[in-house]
């Protein structure tokens, strides 16, 4: 029993790795630039990160195909370089019928962030040979901020200007009322005869500094 | 040589040095005053120091020979600059007027020099301020990340950037495409762009609630704007040195190529920078040396602002160049990296192999093992010499240039923001004298009652400017300025330079200046003044004009175009001006350079026909105008 399904497995293996061929038919490529992304924090590729690729892959065609139940094994890669680039195909579960590339660029396409987001990619360092990721449109808000700072700027400059504008006129009336106010005291010092209502004569302090001795 | 014109009468229009005593210790209050020396020279400098010494004095630094073009640029201004600086604020200081002012009273028949200098200083005025409102404009959208030129936009259906975009760069097509909407020839002149008009009107609106009333205002304004473009240059440089590439920049902008010296075009430029760097003839420096004390040393202050300025030069030249370098390295190792995925991608190499060290070898040597792929492969060659000499002067500096590399660098916005007030501040200082050299011409000609406050000859001023300023908001506005720019601020200026020379030496009077000199100054100007006044600096400028002159008139009228049909997209193409703008040149420079021989034909004729109705001072000799009343007193 046990080397039947060992014989199988084998079979299916060469099988599918006659179907993983570059460059022809549903193949697709993949390329990595994991330094290029990562830097210091990059990881090794091996075989653990190969079996994440492939179970996001599977994920990705469940996902989009709406329940049909993909596997790990479905995946199938091939010519794998230093480069961290490599082929793959998709077969349909349980099966060697190849998935046409129309629908695997559609899966793909449809949970692209959630396989970059397992490998800690972007669209640029994680790229899928001939699927070119939508372009996110730039945000552009409702007011443009460029409007809010004009309207700032010219709020104060309008401040600005009426204040200018109205301090002389204001500094006029204020002087105009010091003016009338000094009209008024040149009444009072004015001559005080008895008509004006002065019973006492007005004391002229000019001579009240005079010293019983003039000074030399 | 001790040449002197006949000149009658002219005791009779300047105020004596007995009047000039007597007005300096009462009260003058009709006239402005400074309210400290710090205003004044605050003022000047701000007023000398402009957007052209940060965009246009490093391109000649780094085009003429860098380190070498200091040489030419030094000798100019001490032979030419300084002389003049030192004329126009004594003769400001003495006569006490503006332009129209002094001119009119060393000679009626000089009047056309003062008017020259106002309409000079007002086409000037009008097509700097619009590069303000460009400036305001970028100003206005740095407050927002990620700024809105380091995006392009998506085209109709999303499927990609737009084309004239992805074609060109982020920075170009924000520029040409979003700020001035630009079309593809002058004569296509589009619409009024509304975001542009806004830009324009908060632009006069902030100049004029500045100069409202005149140094009163302005120079209260000058404490900020003159000095914070010196403190954003220090941070900028502190910021550039500590980039990657800053040196490679600096090192590219003093690099001394002493071939150079040889070229004549190289001491036109640098004689043309020194005078335009200055601000001579436009007349705002004789007004603002006329608003100084009687005694105050002008000797001192024009070497001291001229020092000033020069070194200004040297010193934004060194932090452009510092960002510059830093743009070229990023740029360069952008392009060498594109390069490198190419190969590794092609070859499957493993991502680290391949370094910007050692591109070159693997290059060659997989060239000689698998040429056919490296030919099907598209490298681009990336030269870091080109790339620093890319189109660093005027506004493609600020905008383009400088803006790409602000985007490159962290915490944009705040950068973003820095640059645009430094440029603002640097320009509005600048707009000031030019209001200056508007305002005061015209309240002296007397075109409008004196009544009037000056709020409202400063308000007409900006809103007349404002209104014809329009023409640069069209579509067609960027060509119209740069025809603004090359044919308004140029000749006229240095034709009215010499007139101002020959003028004060040759009609006023050498003999007359010095002893004005050593009555205000307390002692006589020196050997070097005497010899630059009157031989060096007017052979200087006549030399400049005549090769300026030549060199315009014999070179193709072109203007440089954005067009996207154009087969060298993007970079700008060449194209001939249509035959009508022959007609706007020779407005643009010809009326203000003939209005000097017009008015005094003017003043001619005036004279034979009308009675002989000669120009005083002091209109009415009686001992009554002598005695001063004492307004306090009352009866």
């Amino acid at each position: 029993m046990l080397e039947k399904i060992l014989l199988l497995l084998s079979l299916s293996l060469s099988v599918a790795e006659g179907l993983c061929k570059p460059g022809v038919g549903e193949a697709y490529k993949v390329r990595f630039s994991i330094k290029t992304a990562l830097g210091d924090q990059a990881y090794p590729w091996n075989k653990n990160e190969m079996f994440l690729f492939r179970a996001a892959l599977a994920f990705a065609m469940r996902d989009f195909t709406n329940g049909e139940e993909f596997g790990v094994s479905d995946i199938h890669p091939c010519n794998e370089t230093q480069r961290v680039s490599f082929w793959f195909v998709v077969t349909r579960p349980n099966t060697m019928d190849l998935v046409d590339k129309g629908t695997v660029e559609m899966a793909i396409k449809k949970s692209r962030n959630r396989i970059n987001g397992a490998f800690l990619l972007t669209d640029k360092t994680l790229e899928f040979d001939g699927i070119y990721p939508t372009l996110a449109a730039p945000v552009s808000p409702d007011t443009p901020p460029w409007l809010i700072v004009f309207g700032v700027v010219m709020g104060a400059v309008s401040v600005g200007i009426i204040a200018l504008l109205v301090y002389p006129l204001v500094q006029r009336k204020l002087k105009k009322n010091m003016d009338a106010d000094d009209e008024d005291s040149d009444e009072e010092t004015g001559v005080k005869t008895a008509e004006n209502g002065a019973n006492d004569g007005i004391y002229n302090s000019t001579f009240s500094d005079d010293e019983r001795f003039t000074q030399m | 040589m001790k040449l002197k014109l006949p000149n009658p009468g002219l005791d009779d229009r300047i105020p004596s040095h007995e009047d000039l005593e007597r007005m300096e210790t009462e009260e003058a209050g009709d006239r402005p005053k400074w309210d400290n020396k710090a205003q004044y020279l605050l003022t000047c400098v701000g007023f000398c120091v402009g957007l052209g010494n940060v965009w246009r004095f490093p391109y000649l630094c780094q085009s003429h020979g860098g380190g070498a073009f200091m040489i030419p640029f030094l000798i100019l201004l001490v032979l030419e600059g300084i002389p003049l600086l030192h004329l126009e604020f004594a003769i400001g200081q003495r006569l006490r007027k503006g332009s129209v002012g002094v001119w009119r009273a060393i000679n009626p028949y000089l009047t056309g020099v003062g008017i020259a200098s106002l309409l000079v200083s007002f086409l000037v005025g009008m097509y700097y301020n619009t590069i303000m409102a460009w400036i305001m404009w970028y100003l206005f959208n740095s407050f927002q990340d990620p700024l809105p030129w380091s995006q392009c936009p998506l085209n109709a259906n999303s499927t990609g950037l737009v084309a004239e975009c992805a074609r060109s760069t982020t920075v170009d097509y924000f520029w040409y495409r979003e700020t001035l909407n630009t079309s593809a020839a002058i004569d296509d002149s589009g619409g009024l762009q509304w975001w542009m008009v806004l830009a324009l009107f908060a632009a006069w609106t902030l100049l004029y609630v500045c100069c409202i009333r005149g140094i009163e205002t302005s120079g209260k304004a000058v404490y900020i704007t003159s000095t914070l473009p010196y403190f954003v240059l220090t941070i900028f440089l502190i910021r550039g040195l500590t980039l990657k590439g800053s040196t490679e920049g600096i090192k590219y902008l003093f690099t001394p190529d002493v071939d150079e010296l040889m070229n004549p075009q190289t001491w036109l430029d640098a004689g043309a920078q020194v005078f335009y760097s200055f601000s001579l003839a436009f007349g705002g420096l004789i007004s603002f040396s006329s608003y100084n004390s009687v005694h105050n040393n002008c000797e001192q202050d024009a070497v001291l602002i001229s020092i000033i300025n020069g070194c200004t030069s040297v010193y934004s030249a060194t932090v452009i160049y510092s960002i510059i370098g830093f743009r070229a390295t990023q740029k360069f190792d952008e392009c060498q990296g594109d390069n490198i995925l190419h190969l590794i991608n092609a070859f499957d190499y493993p991502e680290t192999s391949i370094t910007i060290d050692n591109y070159d070898q693997v290059l060659t040597s997989l060239n000689q093992t698998n040429p056919d792929i490296i030919q099907g492969l598209p490298l681009k060659t990336c030269d870091i010499q080109n790339l620093l000499s890319q189109g660093v002067e005027g506004t493609g500096l600020a905008f383009i240039v400088f803006t790409e590399a602000i985007i490159k660098m962290p915490v944009s916005p705040l950068w973003a923001v820095l640059f645009f007030i430094m440029l603002f501040c640097l320009g509005l200082s600048t707009m000031f004298g030019n209001i200056e050299g508007v305002v005061v011409p015209l309240q002296d000609l007397r075109v409008l009652p004196q009544t009037w406050p000056k709020e409202v000859f400063t308000g007409l001023t900006c809103l007349i400017s404002f209104a014809l300023g329009l023409i640069f908001t069209l579509r067609s506005g960027n060509y119209w300025l740069a025809l603004f720019d090359n044919f308004a601020g140029s000749i006229p200026l240095l034709i009215i330079g010499f007139c101002e020379m020959f003028a004060v030496i040759y009609i006023y009077g050498i003999d007359r200046f010095n002893k004005d000199i050593e009555f205000m100054v307390g002692h006589k100007p020196n050997i070097f003044w005497q010899a630059t006044w009157r031989v060096i600096s007017p052979l200087l400028m006549i030399f400049i004009l005549i090769f300026y002159f030549v060199t315009q008139v014999t070179k193709d009228l072109t203007y440089l175009v954005w067009d996207e049909e154009a087969a060298s997209f993007p970079i700008l193409e060449a194209r001939p001006y249509p035959s009508w703008i022959y007609a706007i040149i020779f407005i643009l420079a010809g009326i203000p350079s003939l209005a000097i021989p017009i008015f005094a034909l003017f003043k001619f004729f005036q004279r034979k026909c009308c009675k002989d109705k000669s120009y005083k001072d002091h209109p009415v000799d009686t001992i009554s105008a002598k005695i001063e009343m004492n307004g306090k007193a009352k009866f």
